[in-house]
This record gives structure tokens, sequence and C-alpha cells, in this order.
């Protein structure tokens, strides 16, 4: 039992924040509000060349070979810095996906992907069996990947070219994400994988997607920290008044708890277990947890939070959109009590080794 | 990242369940926090002691197994698993034994340890006095420098101490020296009960149990050997215990996975009611709420282990951990009242009296109130 990241997933995580602290400080999130693509300028081929979109990729498609354990980390990171990039949708879901589906695909897509010359973007999740789905990034992409009922009456994962779809662009609350509506038909041709891959490229972000929660949560809770100490009223800082404290600590608890739980859906996908339950979880957690942190950190801001000239709302909405883009927390916790609540007594034994 | 145990956990995890299961009372016993229920835990206390099972990370010669963090946990999660009393020699074992660790002499490890392990030396805690609760350090009992008796005299009042009637030692600090202020000069005594000067009082509590008592202590003579630590040093002792307290050592995760499966039990049987709009709808969430809870706990606290193991110490992090167990319980503990609708006040199964001894979480230890000026100081830094 060792319930801690290694020295190498700690080091890749620093080293990632540390590149963001340099090229995606609050005001270049803020400038891809204005940018087309909603994305910083370069950005993207820096992490391309840190390796972190191909960390979860094959050695053989150019990746590191490497795992959601250690992807988790460094997505914590671009969470802090609010990094307005699909590292979700192209690192935790497309890349190992097209990977797991294999063959001809994967060595067509997931290079293209990993050394950044192709784009994915990626719909699992909205307007499956109803509607179009809106999928973010959708009007720039290169591949499309869509959770569709197809041909077979079951859900099926897609893939599709940017010239088969029409996208409706569509406005997001938080300025840097590029909504689209996607336009398309499921045919056989364009299947590529049924039920149990889809439910496990939804199980990976909800995991990844967690994971820059709690980094968007934790980057909310220090600045309102910081902004706690520096901020007076009545002559003395207002971190400490108590109702303020309290405030700040029951946000801290909320993110203390959720990023263990995080951590554990990342090695349920990895080593197996119950990958449907555990990244439905962390999701409820951190979806809450972050929640809460943006709440504290305007209500403790004050005034200043609730201007768009101040950084905060850049993290806050983020998280308004993230908190349900998979799914929100109470559709994540009756995810859970189908199976905790309606299996069959005793299947969720917690000292059972594979529950472990 | 590896959430295994280890074939040698599992052995030892094996071995613990076959031997609660084969001894653990078919029907619970009467509260531990009275006089008759209290005799009844002890019989079990000592059962558990005879079997090597009553302080299992204890070294073998303090009565211990010598077994690990991760050990300990698992024969927690089996001890509560298998429906097993309370542990009303907890004080002791988990709160005070571990400053005896840290701050005791070898001749006091060598006396208490073993007593407390056998469950001979039965001590109550002396923090809170009539004007001095969360202000710890308000206290106002003293001890006066004896050196004809070769001691101290302690007078002064202790109040709310838990199994004060039945206990027959007490830990608590005293003011050494009145010339300090706050928590300056105040020292951490172990006091025999048995001792001329001591009265003891019991007082009923929230859930009709004598489990609190008043303790008056009028020019109690304690010799030297009984100061933990070293005079005048008694708040950084005392400051151990409760971390103790807070953290890891009371509150293992098995508590709140057995409870929490006990919920989902409860759920089942009551599922149909639900569905029904009889009981509240909202309940299926609030139980999978306390069942999360739970799990996180769990988890939260193999990430803590697993630093204790690689040498840091549990310092400010442990008011996380009782924020988070206090406020579960209490959650879950009124999900099972919602639960039994109109049945929960016949307490038929003992939810009531749980939810009755759930509410004092968030108040003892340190209220909640006070744990989050922790964190917000400690943890987060914010001015005090």
């Amino acid at each position: 039992m060792r319930f801690a990241p290694t020295d190498d997933q700690i080091a890749l995580a620093d080293a990632v924040s540390d590149l963001l602290m340099r090229e995606c400080p609050p005001d270049a999130v803020r400038g891809a509000w204005e940018t087309p693509d909603g994305r910083v300028p370069g950005l993207w081929d820096r992490l391309v060349e840190m390796g972190v979109v191909g960390i979860c990729a094959a050695e053989e498609h150019g990746g590191l070979g490497l795992s959601m354990l250690d992807l988790v980390g460094v997505l914590v990171e671009t969470g802090r810095a609010a990094a307005p990039e699909p590292v979700v949708d192209v690192a935790a879901v497309a890349v190992p996906l097209l990977d797991d589906v294999g063959g001809e695909l994967a060595g067509t897509w997931v290079p293209s992907l990993v050394s950044g010359e192709a784009s994915a973007a990626v719909g699992l999740e909205r307007g499956v069996g109803a509607g179009n789905a809106v999928v973010e990034n959708a009007a720039a992409a290169d591949v499309l990947l869509l959770g569709a009922t197809g041909v077979s009456g079951d859900a099926e994962v897609h893939l599709v070219e940017a010239e088969a779809v029409t996208t409706t662009d569509r406005a997001s609350v938080d300025g840097s994400r590029r909504l689209a509506e996607v336009d398309w038909e499921p045919t056989s041709a364009t299947r590529i994988a049924g039920r149990e891959a889809l439910g496990v490229a939804r199980d990976r972000g909800n995991v990844a997607t967690a994971a820059v929660l709690v980094g968007l949560g934790a980057a909310m809770l220090e600045r309102t920290v910081e902004y706690a100490k520096e901020r007076e009223q009545f002559g003395k800082p207002i971190g400490s008044f108590q109702a303020v404290k309290h405030h700040l600590a029951t946000a801290a608890l909320g993110l203390e708890y959720a990023r263990p739980v995080v951590d554990r859906g990342a090695y349920t996908l990895v080593y197996g277990g119950d990958t449907r339950r555990d990244s439905s979880i962390a999701m409820a957690y951190a979806a809450e947890a972050a929640h809460l942190a943006g709440r504290t950190a305007l209500q403790v801001h004050g005034a200043i939070g609730y201007t768009v000239e101040y950084d905060l709302h850049l993290w806050m909405k983020r998280v308004w959109a993230l908190e349900s883009a998979w799914g929100d927390a109470a559709f994540h916790r009756e995810q859970v009590a189908r199976r905790v609540l309606d299996s069959s007594p005793g299947a969720q034994d917690w000292t059972d080794k594979e529950h472990a | 990242m590896d959430l295994r145990f280890s074939s040698s956990e599992d052995a030892f995890r094996a071995e613990v369940r076959a031997w609660m299961d084969g001894n653990v009372p078919a029907s619970p016993l009467p509260s531990g926090d009275t006089a008759e229920g209290f005799a009844a835990h002890l019989d079990w206390e000592r059962q558990l002691f005879d079997a090597g099972w009553a302080a299992v990370s204890w070294p073998e010669e303090y009565g211990g197994r010598g077994a690990t963090l991760w050990k300990w946990l698992i024969f927690e999660e089996e001890y509560w698993r298998a429906g097993a009393p309370n542990r009303v020699n907890q004080n002791g074992l988990f709160l005070l034994a571990p400053s005896i660790f840290a701050f005791g002499t070898d001749e006091q490890k060598a006396r208490f340890l073993p007593k407390i392990a056998a469950s001979e030396y039965l001590f109550c805690q002396g923090w809170s006095e009539p004007n001095a609760g969360s202000d710890l350090a308000g206290i106002t009992s003293r001890a006066v420098r004896d050196d004809a008796a070769g001691g101290w005299r302690l007078t002064g009042q202790k109040t709310w101490t838990t199994r004060g009637a039945f206990c027959n030692w007490l830990f608590g600090l005293f003011r050494t020296d009145p010339d300090q202020e706050r928590h300056r000069g105040l020292s951490y005594f172990l006091v025999p009960l048995d001792g001329e000067g001591v009265t003891v009082r019991p007082v009923g509590r929230l859930d009709g149990d004598d489990g609190f008592a008043e303790v008056f202590l009028e020019d109690v003579v304690v010799t030297d050997d009984l100061v933990l630590g070293e005079v005048d040093q008694g708040w950084r002792v005392a400051m151990s215990t409760t971390s103790s307290e807070r953290g890891l050592s009371l509150r293992s995760p098995g508590r709140f996975m057995a409870a929490a499966t006990q919920l989902t039990a409860l759920y089942r049987e009551q599922r149909d009611a639900v569905e029904a709009g009889l009981l509240d709808p909202g309940l299926r969430d609030a139980v999978v709420r306390a069942w999360m809870d739970a799990d996180a706990y769990r988890l939260h606290t193999f990430r803590t282990v697993t630093r204790m193991t690689d040498g840091e110490e549990l310092g400010a992090e442990a008011s996380f951990m009782k924020l988070f167990w206090s406020e579960l319980d209490v959650s879950l503990h009124e999900t099972a009242l919602g639960l039994l609708g109109p049945e929960a006040e016949l307490d038929v199964d003992g939810w009531m009296k749980g939810y009755q001894f759930s509410l004092a979480g968030p108040i003892y230890a340190g209220t909640n109130e006070i744990q989050r000026n922790v964190v917000a100081e400690r943890v987060l830094g914010l001015p005090r």
C-alpha cells in the first residue's frame, strides 16, 4: 500500500506548473477569450514538446507510454492555471481511446495528435441519442470522436473527420470555450468502438476533468487566501475575521478530500476495478469542491471579485462549465448509487481485494 | 501508487476476521457509558487483551503486536465490520498512550503502558474546566509544589469528563507556574482518582447515560513521577494528545465504513417507502453521499498513513480529519433517522442513540469552529 505519487510524477507536474506560470499567466487566459480558437497562442506546442499530450500514448505512436496516474497531477496543474487547452479531450480521452482501438486508426491519428499536427474534439456525453452534440473545439478539429446510438441501436463511439460534419457555433459562459453544435450522421463506416469503449472513454474524461476541477478550485482558494491576508477593513486584514476564516477552511476541506478521490479514480482506470463508480465519485467530489471554492472566493473578495477586470471570473466560469460538462454531481452520485445501493448486498465490501 | 495490501496484510486481516467472528458478542452490550455497561465492556477489553488485540500497533513488550499502521487500519476495519463493542478504554489506549510513547520516561512507559493495554489503568481526560472549554489555555486548576511530599498538590475542577465516574486515573493539565500565562507554565499530570481529596460526580448526558463527570480536586498529592514530559511544558504534551484525538488514532475509517454499510442496508429495507414518496426521495442521495464520504475518509487516511510511513508528522491536518469525520458522522445518522421516519423515536436498533452520540463529535476534541480556526491559521496561513 502506498497512496502517493512517485517522485517522477511529482517532477512532471512541477515542470508543467513552471511552464504554465511562464506561458499561461491570467492575462494569457484572458487573451484567449478574444482569440478565434479560444487558445493561448503557442501553448499547445510547448505542451507537445514536454510530452504532455502523449503521456498516455503508446511509445510506438510517439507517446511516453505512461498512464492516467502520470497525467492526473499534470491535469491538476492545467486547472490551476486555467489553461484553455484541450488536454482532457486530447491527452486523456482521444489518445488512449484511439490507442485502445488500435490498428490503422491508431497508427494514423495518435502520432499526429501527439505531435500536435492534428487536433481532436470529443463529444461523448452531451446530446447522445437526442439532438445534436455540443462539442468544445468542434469547428477547429481535424477529427471528432462522438458518442451516439448508432446503427446497432446501442451506444457506440464514432470517428468523423471535419469535412463530414456541419458545425454551428454556440457561446459558453466561459469565453475561452469554443463550443459548437455538430450536425452529423452515424454510419457503420464511422463506428470505431462499442458501448464498453465509450464507457471507459467517459470514465477517463470524468477523472481527467475532476483533476482539472481540483486545480481550478485550489487556485481560487490560494488567490483568495492571499487576498484575505492583504485586504484590510476595520483596520485589520479580513483574513483575521473568524467568519472569513471559516468560509475558507470549509472550502479547503472540500478540496483536501477531493484530491485522494481523484487520484484513486486514476488508479482504478490503470489497475482495474469499477471504473464507472470510482470516476463518478471523483467527479462528484471535485465538482462540488471546485464549485464551493468559487462561491467562497467570490464572497471573500466581495465586489472586486464581481468585476470582469479582476481575474477571478476566469477560473469561476471554467468551473461552471466543467462541473456539468460530463454530467453534474447529482448524476454521478446516482451512478454510484446504482452500484452501491441497487447491487446485491455485500457487492461493495470495502475489504474485498478488488475494491481495496 | 499501489492500493493493494500485501499478502502478509491480507493474512493478518483473515486472522483478525476469524477471531472476531468467533468472539464478538452476538448481541450488543449495554451502553459502556453506564455502570453496568462499563463493566461488561471491561470484560470485553480484557478478552481482547488476553488474545493480543488490545493495542495491536504497540511494541510487544508493552502488550501489543508491533503491527504497522497499515495493519492497525486493517484491524480497525475488521473490528468495526464485525460489530464489536465500543472501546471504553479508548482514552488510555488511543489518546494518552501515544503521548506516553512520545514524552514518557522509560519508567513511565514500563509502568503505565502494559496496565493501560490490560485495562487495569482506566484513564479519563481532564482538559475542560467550567470556565475553560474551547479556550483550553484558560484553565485555572493549579499544582503547588510540595517538596516534603515529593511532588505537587493539585486543586481545581475538571468537567465533561467522559466516563470519569468509572475510571481510576485521570490525565490532565494543571498550572505549575502561577507567574506565567496561557499555554506557558502548565504541566501534564497523571492523577490516581482513588487519592485523598478527589471527588467525582456523575453528570447525565444528552443521550441519557451517566457518561459525563465533574472531577473536584482539593490538595491532591501527586508525586513527581506522575508528570508526563517536563514541568511547565505540558501544553506541548497536551497538543500531541489532542492531535491523536482529532485525527487518526481515535477515529479510524473502519468505524465509518461499517456505519455506512449499515446505512445502505437500512436503505434497502426502506427503499419501497422512499420510492413511494412516503419518505423523503432525497434520502437516496443522502445515503450515497454518506457512503462516498466514508470512502473518501478511508482514501484520505491512506494518504495520511503513507506520509506518516515516510516519516512525516501529523500536524494541523488532523483538524481536517476531525472536521470531516464528525460532520460525516452527524449526516450519516441524520440520514438513518430520515429512513426510519416515525420509527426513529422508538430507537429499536440504536440509530437514535448513535445520532445523539454523533452530535457530540463537532463539540469534543475542540469544537469544529476551533478546528476551522486551526485550518485557517496553520494550514492556510491566515493571520490570527
